[in-house]
Order: C-alpha cells, then sequence, then structure tokens
C-alpha cells in the first residue's frame, strides 16, 4: 500500500530512513519510496506524469493475513500503538441512541443455494473527508481482493442509510425478476441486462461468474421495495454514500459466516474512529429463515492465557512476564500479569483475526521484542546425515558420465503430449502420462514419460555446436501407478543422445557398456547385462527407434530399457537434420 | 622455412653494416623479389634472437611498365633517331613504328633529327647529329637499380608526369642483429620425438620455440551442467550440517499433503487453479491416513489444539485433488507424519527438487524450478535457534544478504500436533530457491539462459565449478 508523508505526520515521522527502520520494527517491509508521478512515470510514460503530484509516497508490504493493516487508519493506529503514542482504542457495539429498534436484515430462505449468509452493522454520525472517503472506497475494495477472495466468500455493500428504510430483506430472484437503477448508470435493468452490460466491464466483470449460472439471483431490498444492492455485483444507485453522508449501512453477504463476520468487524472498526462517538458502532440484528436472530458486528474479544516461559521459550530470550505483556500491548494486544506465576492475560480484539494460536501472540511478542534483538544460537540437535541413495547414486553417476565425455542437460518435467507421443512415434495412451487440467499453454499438458524429448529438444536449440553433440540427464520422469496413494510416480532415468554425421550406434553402446561397468554389473545373460532384438517391440512398440537398429537392455533377467538408432521421423519431428542413437535406462533397479 | 642461401646471405650482409639495413636494399642487394626476403625475414625471427626486425613503410620511385620497356629498349625518341639511316626515312614508314609518334616529336624537340617536307616523294626524316645520349633511358635505370635517390626531384617528376615512374608505398622491415646474432643457420625442430630420446641427438638440436599466446586444444570431455553444480554444492553443504536426505521423488501429491496437513486453508489462494496445477489424470487420491485426516479436518473446521481454526466448511473432495507439488513442503509433512508414528527422536531434514507453479512466466520465473528446504525437529527449538542455524546455513553459502532469497519460519502447532508429534516438538524449517542464487552466483539474468531446452550448450561447457564459499 502507498503512505504520505502528510498521513504520516501524526505519528511525527520525517526521515526515510526513520520510517523504514519503524516499518522494520513493526514487521513490516518499507518497499521503495516513489511519488506519484514517479509511478505514473514507470507505468506509462512521462507524458502521462506531468503535472502529476511529487508528495512523497512510501509503499508498504503488508502480511497477507493482516487485515488491519491494509488502510491508512489502521496502519497509523497500529503504529501509533507500536510507539506508546496512543493506547489500543476498544471498539463497542452500542444499541441505537434514540432508544429505538436496531435495524434489521432478514434473510429468506431462496439464499440458501447462492449465498446463504449475510451480517450488517451501522456508522452512525460519521464525518467523511475526500480523503477518508477515498480510504474508505479503497479499503472495501482490498478486503474484497484479500479476506473476501475476489468477492466469492464476502461480498461488502454500504449504503447512505438516511436514503433507504428498513427493515431490509435478502432474498434471491430469478434474474428477469430483478430490475434496479445500479450504481453510475442513469436508468434500471433487469439483472439479466446487468450481467451482459458488464461482460465489458474492465472491473466487473470478474465478479460475474459467481452468480452467472445461478437459477437465483442474491438480492437485498428495503422495506419500499428499493434495492439496496444485488451482491456480489453491483449496489444500487439509490442508496449511494456520498462525501455528506453521515450514517452508513453496511451489509456483507458471504458464503464463509466466518470471514463475513471479520470482514465487517475489519469495515467497522477502521472508519468508526470519524463516527461522533468514535469507536462505537451501533448494532443490526440478522433474522435467518429458520427464526434465529444474530446481533452484529460481533467485535468479539478473546482472552488467551499464556506464560512468560511459554514466549521466552518458544523465542529464545529471557524477558519478565511484564515486559512481555508490555511488548505484547504494543502490539495491540493487550495484556497484563495475571498475578498467579509468569501467566500473562492476552486480549485479542477484533481487528486482529489473524491470532488464533498462541503462537501468533508469541510472534508478535518477538516482533516487539526485535528479531535483531534476539541472541542467535545453535540447535544442539545432534543427527548423522544420509543422503537418499537415488540422490546418491545419480551424483556418483553424473560424474562418471561426463568423464565419458557426455555433457549434462537440465530440461523440463512438463511438455505436451505431443513431446512424449506423436513426436516419439508413440500413443499417447500407451505412455501411462499423468495428465494437466489446468495448463496455460502447451507445454504444461502432461508430466514428462521420458527424458528423451528434452535432450533433443536441446539439441535442436544447439544446433549451431559443433558436432558430434553428446548429452545426458538422469533425473525423473512420472508414470501413472495404481499402487501409489496418488496414483502416480517417479522414475528416475538416465537418457544419453550421441547427434553426429553418422548414428554412432557403438558410441551409444559403449556408453551402454561403461554404465555397467560402473554399476558393477558383468556382460552376461543371467547375472549380467546383454541386450537383445526384439523385433515384435521395434515394429509395434518401440517405434521411436528406427527398425533393426533398436535393442532392449537387459540387467539380471530384468528389461531395463533401450538403445539404438532413432526413427528419421523422430528426429525430423524435433527439427533436427542428422542421425541420432539413444539409450534410456531406469537405475532404480541398481539401488 | 626459406631457403637457407637467402639466409645466411642476408645475414652476411647484415654482419657488414654497423647498425642495420631495409630489407628493401637487401632485395636491391641480393637481386631478389622483396616478398622472398619478408619471408626469409620471418624464418629468421622464428629462430630466436638472430636478428631483430621492425616494420616500417617508406615511398619509393617504381618503373612503370612503359618505363621498364624502355629502361631495357631504350626511349621512344632514341629507339627512332637509331631507327633512321643516313639517307633518311620517309615519315610515313617512321610513324608506323611503335615509337614513332612520341619519338619522332621527342627526337624533333631534342633537334636529334629534321623533316624535309619538300623532299621529293614526300616528306622525309634525316639526322642532325652523328650520335646522341639517351638520358631518359639511363635515368630509368637509375631508378631501376635503386638509385633513384640520384635523380632531382624535378626529373623525377617529369619522368612521372610521361607515366614512365610511379611513387609507391612499400612496406620493408629494418632489420638489425639479434643477441644472438650468427651468419650460420641451424635447423630448428618443432617437437620432441622419441628417436631424440633414444639417440640423445636433443642435446645438440635447437627446438623452435612454441607461441604460449594461442590458446590450447579443447579438452575431449563432458561437463556438468552449472545448477547441477550448485545442488551438489547445497547437498554437500546439507550434509555437511549433518541433514539426511528426504525423498522428494514425488512430483504428484494430493492436496491433502501439499495444503491441508500444512494447515493451508482450501479457500487459500495458493489453491487457486492459477497458481497450481491439478491433475486431470488421475485426478483423485485415494488413500489418506483416515485418523490423522480427520483431526486435520477438526483443526480446520472447528480448531482444537490451543486453536481457533479457520471455521469453515472443511471438504474431503478437495484435499483428494491431485496436483502437481507446489513446494517440497508437502514431503517435510509427510516426512513429520511418519516420524510422528515412532516414540520422538530429532531429526534434521533437507530436500532439493522440482516444484510447480502454475504463474505467469518471465525473466525469473518458469512454471518449475527447485526448491531448497532444511527442516529440524527437536523440543525447545527457538526463533533465536532458527536465526542460528540459517546464519551458519548462509555462511557456508558465502551469502551476506540472505533474507533477500529464501523464507523461513516455525512451523504451527495446528500442522504439528494433529500429525501427533509431542507438545513440546518444535520444528523450524527455511526454504529457498535453487535457481535464484545460481543466477547471482554465475550472474545470469535470464532463467532461461540457465535451466531448461533453450540454452546454450557453449554456457554449460564454459561455466566453471562452483564453490560457493568464495
Amino acid at each position: 500500500m502507498y503512505l504520505n508523508n502528510k498521513m504520516l505526520f501524526s505519528i511525527h515521522i520525517l526521515a526515510d530512513e526513520e520510517f523504514d527502520e519503524l516499518c522494520f520494527e513493526f514487521g513490516l517491509e518499507l518497499d521503495e519510496i516513489t511519488s506519484e508521478k514517479e509511478i505514473l512515470i514507470r507505468e506509462q510514460g512521462g507524458e502521462k506524469a506531468e503535472g502529476a503530484s511529487d508528495v512523497v509516497l512510501y509503499k508498504i508490504d503488508v502480511p497477507a493475513n493482516r487485515y488491519d493493516l491494509l488502510c491508512l487508519e489502521g496502519l497509523v493506529r497500529g503504529l501509533q500503538v507500536f510507539k506508546e503514542k496512543l493506547e489500543a482504542p476498544r471498539y463497542k457495539r452500542v444499541s441505537p441512541a434514540d432508544g429505538g429498534e436496531p435495524q434489521r436484515l432478514v434473510i429468506t430462505e431462496e439464499t440458501a443455494s447462492v449465498r446463504p449468509h449475510a451480517v450488517a452493522a451501522v456508522l452512525r454520525n460519521i464525518t467523511f473527508t475526500q480523503e477518508r472517503y477515498e480510504s474508505f472506497i479503497e479499503l472495501q475494495e482490498k478486503l474484497h481482493q484479500n479476506i473476501c477472495r475476489k468477492r466469492t466468500l464476502v461480498a461488502i455493500g454500504t449504503h447512505d442509510l438516511d436514503t433507504i428504510s428498513g427493515p431490509f430483506t435478502y432474498t434471491a430472484k430469478p434474474p428477469g425478476e430483478i430490475r434496479f437503477k445500479p450504481l453510475s448508470q442513469s436508468r434500471e435493468y433487469t439483472a439479466a441486462e446487468l450481467m451482459s452490460l458488464y461482460k465489458t466491464d474492465s472491473h466487473l466483470r470478474h465478479y460475474l461468474h459467481i452468480i452467472e449460472n445461478e437459477p437465483l439471483y442474491p438480492i437485498i431490498y428495503d422495506s419500499n421495495g428499493i434495492v439496496l444492492s444485488m451482491p456480489p455485483i453491483i449496489n444500487g444507485d439509490h442508496s449511494k454514500i456520498s462525501l455528506n453522508t453521515k450514517n452508513i449501512f453496511i451489509e456483507c453477504t458471504a458464503t464463509d459466516l466466518t470471514k463475513a463476520k471479520i470482514t465487517l468487524d475489519m469495515v467497522v472498526t477502521m472508519f468508526s474512529v470519524y463516527c461522533d462517538e468514535p469507536f462505537t458502532v451501533e448494532e443490526a440484528e440478522v433474522v435467518y429463515p429458520d427464526g434465529r436472530l444474530s446481533v452484529y458486528p460481533e467485535l468479539a474479544y478473546r482472552t488467551e492465557t499464556l506464560s512468560g516461559d511459554f514466549i521466552n521459550k518458544r523465542v529464545g530470550i529471557n524477558e519478565s512476564a511484564e515486559s512481555i505483556a508490555q511488548l505484547l500491548t504494543r502490539m495491540c494486544l493487550r495484556s497484563e500479569v495475571s498475578g498467579e506465576g509468569d501467566l500473562i492475560q492476552v486480549e485479542i480484539p477484533p481487528t486482529r483475526a489473524d491470532v488464533i494460536h498462541a503462537c501468533d501472540i508469541m510472534e508478535d511478542a518477538a516482533i516487539a521484542y526485535g528479531f535483531n534483538n534476539i541472541v542467535r544460537s545453535t540447535p544442539r540437535t545432534y543427527t548423522v546425515a544420509n543422503q537418499l541413495p537415488v540422490n546418491k547414486l545419480t551424483e556418483l553417476l553424473r560424474q562418471d558420465l561426463t568423464a565419458a565425455g557426455f555433457t549434462e542437460a537440465l530440461t523440463f518435467a512438463l511438455c505436451s503430449e505431443e513431446d512424449i507421443a506423436d513426436k516419439l512415434r508413440k500413443n499417447i495412451t500407451e505412455t501411462r502420462a499423468v495428465h494437466i487440467s489446468n495448463p496455460k499453454t502447451a507445454d504444461f499438458q502432461v508430466a514428462r514419460t521420458s527424458l528423451l524429448p528434452g535432450l533433443l529438444k536441446t539439441i535442436a536449440a544447439n544446433r549451431k555446436m559443433p558436432l558430434p553433440l553428446k548429452l545426458f540427464e538422469i533425473s525423473d520422469v512420472v508414470l501413472k501407478d495404481e499402487t501409489k496413494d496418488v496414483g502416480a510416480r517417479n522414475n528416475r532415468r538416465l537418457c544419453a543422445v550421441y547427434y553426429n554425421k553418422s548414428p554412432g550406434f557403438e558410441v551409444i553402446h559403449g556408453l551402454l557398456d561403461r554404465v555397467m561397468q560402473l554399476l558393477d554389473v558383468k556382460p552376461g545373460r543371467n547375472q549380467g547385462y546383454h541386450i537383445q532384438a526384439s523385433y515384435l517391440k521395434i515394429y509395434f512398440n518401440d517405434s521411436t527407434f528406427f527398425p533393426g537398429r533398436c535393442a532392449e537392455i537387459f540387467s539380471c533377467g530384468k528389461s531395463i530399457g533401450h538403445l539404438g538408432v532413432l526413427h528419421p521421423d523422430v528426429i525430423s519431428r524435433f527439427e533436427l537434420t542428422m542421425p541420432c542413437s539413444a539409450i534410456d535406462i531406469d537405475i532404480e533397479p541398481f539401488l | 622455412m626459406a631457403d637457407t642461401g637467402l639466409l645466411e646471405a642476408l645475414l652476411r650482409l647484415l654482419e657488414k653494416v654497423d647498425g642495420g639495413i631495409d630489407s628493401q636494399d637487401v632485395a636491391a642487394d641480393l637481386g631478389v623479389d622483396h616478398q622472398l626476403i619478408v619471408g626469409a625475414v620471418k624464418s629468421l625471427q622464428a629462430l630466436g634472437e638472430v636478428i631483430s626486425a621492425e616494420q616500417k613503410s617508406s615511398k619509393r620511385w617504381e618503373l612503370t611498365g612503359e618505363g621498364r620497356e624502355i629502361a631495357e629498349q631504350g626511349s621512344h625518341e632514341a629507339r627512332v633517331f637509331n631507327a633512321i639511316p643516313d639517307e633518311g626515312l620517309p615519315q610515313n614508314e617512321l610513324m608506323k613504328m611503335p615509337s614513332g609518334k612520341v619519338g619522332f616529336s621527342k627526337a624533333m624537340s631534342n633537334k636529334w633529327i629534321r623533316l624535309d617536307k619538300a623532299h621529293e616523294g614526300g616528306p622525309r626524316v634525316f639526322k642532325t647529329v652523328e650520335t646522341i645520349e639517351d638520358t631518359v633511358r639511363d635515368k630509368l635505370q637509375l631508378v631501376q637499380k635503386g638509385l633513384s635517390a640520384k635523380l632531382e626531384d624535378k626529373e623525377k617528376n617529369e619522368l612521372k608526369k610521361r607515366k614512365l615512374l610511379s611513387e609507391v608505398t612499400v612496406k620493408s622491415y629494418w632489420i638489425t642483429k639479434g643477441s644472438s646474432f650468427s651468419t650460420t643457420i641451424t635447423k630448428q625442430e618443432t617437437e620432441l620425438t622419441p628417436e631424440m630420446i633414444a639417440s640423445g641427438s636433443w642435446k645438440e638440436k635447437k627446438f623452435k620455440p612454441y607461441n604460449f599466446e594461442a590458446m590450447g586444444v579443447a579438452a575431449d570431455c563432458g561437463h556438468l551442467h552449472p545448477l547441477m553444480k550448485v545442488r551438489t554444492q547445497f547437498r554437500q553443504i546439507f550434509l555437511e550440517m549433518g541433514f539426511t536426505e528426504m525423498p522428494t521423488n514425488n512430483f504428484i501429491e494430493s492436496s491433502f499433503w501439499n495444503f491441508d496437513s500444512l494447515f493451508q486453508p482450501q479457500q487459500h489462494p495458493a489453491r487457486d487453479q492459477h497458481d497450481t496445477f491439478f491433475i486431470s489424470d488421475p485426478a483423485l487420491a485415494h488413500e489418506f491416513p483416515q485418523d490423522y485426516l480427520e483431526r486435520v479436518k477438526q483443526v480446520h473446521s472447528e480448531g482444537g489444539y490451543g486453536s481457533q481454526g479457520y471455521k469453515y466448511d472443511w471438504k474431503i473432495e478437495e484435499a483428494q485433488k491431485n496436483l502437481l507439488r507446489t513446494h517440497t513442503t508437502a514431503v517435510s509433512a509427510r516426512m513429520l507424519y511418519k516420524l510422528a508414528q515412532q516414540k520422538f527422536t530429532p531429526v534434521k531434514y533437507f530436500s532439493i527438487d522440482r516444484v510447480f507453479r502454475n504463474e505467469t512466466l518471465d525473466a525469473t520465473h518458469l512454471a518449475e524450478f527447485h526448491q531448497i528446504e532444511g527442516v529440524v525437529a527437536d523440543y525447545g527449538l527457538t526463533l533465536g535457534n532458527l536465526m542460528g542455524i540459517l546464519h551458519q546455513f548462509f555462511t557456508k553459502l558465502g551469502l551476506k544478504k540472505w533474507v533477500e532469497v529464501g523464507n523461513s519460519g516455525v512451523f504451527r502447532p495446528e500442522m504439528l500436533l494433529p500429525m501427533g508429534l509431542p507438545e513440546g516438538v518444535s520444528v523450524i524449517a527455511w526454504g529457498l530457491s535453487l535457481e535464484r542464487p545460481t543466477m547471482i552466483k554465475y550472474g545470469i539474468n535470464n532463467i532461461r539462459e540457465l535451466v531448461g531446452h533453450k540454452v546454450n550448450l557453449q554456457m554449460v561447457y564454459d561455466s566453471p565449478i562452483c564453490r560457493l564459499d568464495s
């Protein structure tokens, strides 16, 4: 997020270094110091930036789950509390000041199939300025992208309460029966019309899929039938908020109730600061189809009890319980030593939904203590190291294959179906390949079942290099395997190719002999290794190779792979022009 | 090697002079073509310090084709004069001679001849003097002998105007005696041979010096890939630190082990189609440790183990989805679960293997890369321990600014306790990509120049060994 110097005035930060330091202490990262002008120049070129502001902006990286730091109000509040310039405010849910009935949102059963949850609250007597108003809109957008998962889980609607009258009804209707004037439009549309209108809207089109194919669309009406919003797409124009809005009705509809409650808590805790009674939020009632009634916002405070010893032992420091309580209080976790031993009562405010376990409290204590102040120490854990046997074998073979004159290639584990099937003259169904359901391009359709395509593509990209080219790779291929829990397994393979003006079968054969020598397997039919032409295989199965120029490799009676001269069609399909011989073996039998 | 006779002749000339001698003059002196002398100079230079020679360029006068003809046969005017008998010659006959026209007018202006236009039988030419001196020829012969210095500039320019002389730039050598000057040539051997060793003749022979400026012949060998060389070093570092290698040879993983077991909620953006490659065949994993799966479900949906949980509807269908693992931490989770099924002993684990992300590709991101991961599980590990071990690790890497290349942390209790690990056991872990430090190490900006089939093999051939700490 971007902050400017003026905004930060309230925490008396002037020097960039000081601010950088403060961010670091607070567990944030100051990404860059820039200005609106600089950003425009970078993104759209110098012309567009003409006349843009060159007020210094600070770009800060906020951890994804710190929703309380997503807006300027929250960040400044957090930093002020951290610097002990402000006590963390207590957020309070209050009944309507006039003693009247709270606002009520009634959920009908039709919503169950599309978006069953809703929560609501009211901000009374708020005072907006241009900056506050923009920040309010921006926070909603950030929450939508973040905790609301692009509005799929939660969608926020904010309304000028003085333009509508409760009780409000949250229901779901066929799109043809919904008709209203949406935000920023000059006339009424049916929901069906809106869906096609927003198809081309650069912002809203991303949310249409959430309800597009539903028979019923979610919709919120006031008691006079005025549409507040059609979540999660758009609000009605009638109740839109402006700089002059005094009273705001906030509703969040959701498929995930927990996230809806957090989202609502975030909006009201952040912006109740601008209410006449700061940090108070007027309650609203939500009535479920089964008659249950809930009051929101929850603004729940929770207390965790943990010991100073726990914090000290987990962080690796030695602080008194009092000092730890003070550290936590600076992180907006109001803490007190309970008096029983070194137990600390930690109060988690509604703004800190990210704190779900004592370990999160421990982390905040560490941040407040300062990571740089923690003394580094080596664990005493005594262990004996072991290599994974298949990796140990791989490391040893790699060394000796280069000594044999072959150069190591490093190719991708993902490739196209064509690479492992058509181009190798094989049928995709016999490859036992694992298929990817959502590849962005054809390069990621399958996990490779052979190392050969990668090596041939490496040669194709290096045709200008002097001949012969001698390449190898020892790496994993992936094969379907019903016996594994996930239905697939890796297989460690050794593949090598020789590319020259003559096929060089004898070179590849010599490499096999050398590999077997390294593996201490002697030539021989039974306990040793041998190669054998299998004409059936050549003609019906291993069509990758040139007929009569391919042999199957056996070690201790088991087939471990093939070697031979590649079929001319394979060579040309990989855009090569010279004869090429190859060996492809499974090295796992040698473990 | 030039003819030995010529070399020795050159050396004898050089012996006689005090300072040095110009190769052009040598050529003139010995009456041979200058190019032969240039060859001789080079041969002598190759013998060591016999001579030293410095290249220079100078201007020189040279005869044109016509000039050479005149030097041999006399000037046109002389030839005309000589062709005229005492009784004279008809002008038209004279004009038929090759030198007729030019020679006639020149001989006329020299007053060597006269023309009797009124002679009966047509105009006739007569000699006016008994003998002539052919100065043009004499001058040209001087130039031919290399004695052009004896002519005045005016004379040379006049001959140049007549296209008999031209001024050319010549390259020549200024030859001086070398430190081991001698007038006799010993033939140099190029290489030591078995025969010389056998006969001892090498003792008497001189050997041609090697050119140490040239590159040697490329070694006939294979080459390891630079990224794999760095991988070897990282393995070595982990092994030196007592870490055991995890079995990461399973690219296909279930969402359960890749996400759920790590307490990653099912709506997390990382589980989105845009970030993760899901598998269509085999689409689902079919086997899980059932009671563990129940505990994972519980901690996500309701909390427990001191946690609030995420409070959402956890679905087995989501956990079953197969994918290409997005991190090797999926394997760490399997290993820690396995560890929890035995009586607890402390462990240190590592792995370096491929992981996959369905991300937008750019100069530093590919759909697959290698993740390096270290994990330590023991009672009472602290954040100070994590920082200490990271410091040791990155010191071995020789990387000072390690924060920028990796991630580290302590695994959450919501992950460890459902596995069955004892309450007091902490697990610290860190990870980084193999590609990033390799690119920094080898100064590569685009990851495609390092990984995949499009790499330039010359880069692989030329890459130095990897010593991370230097």
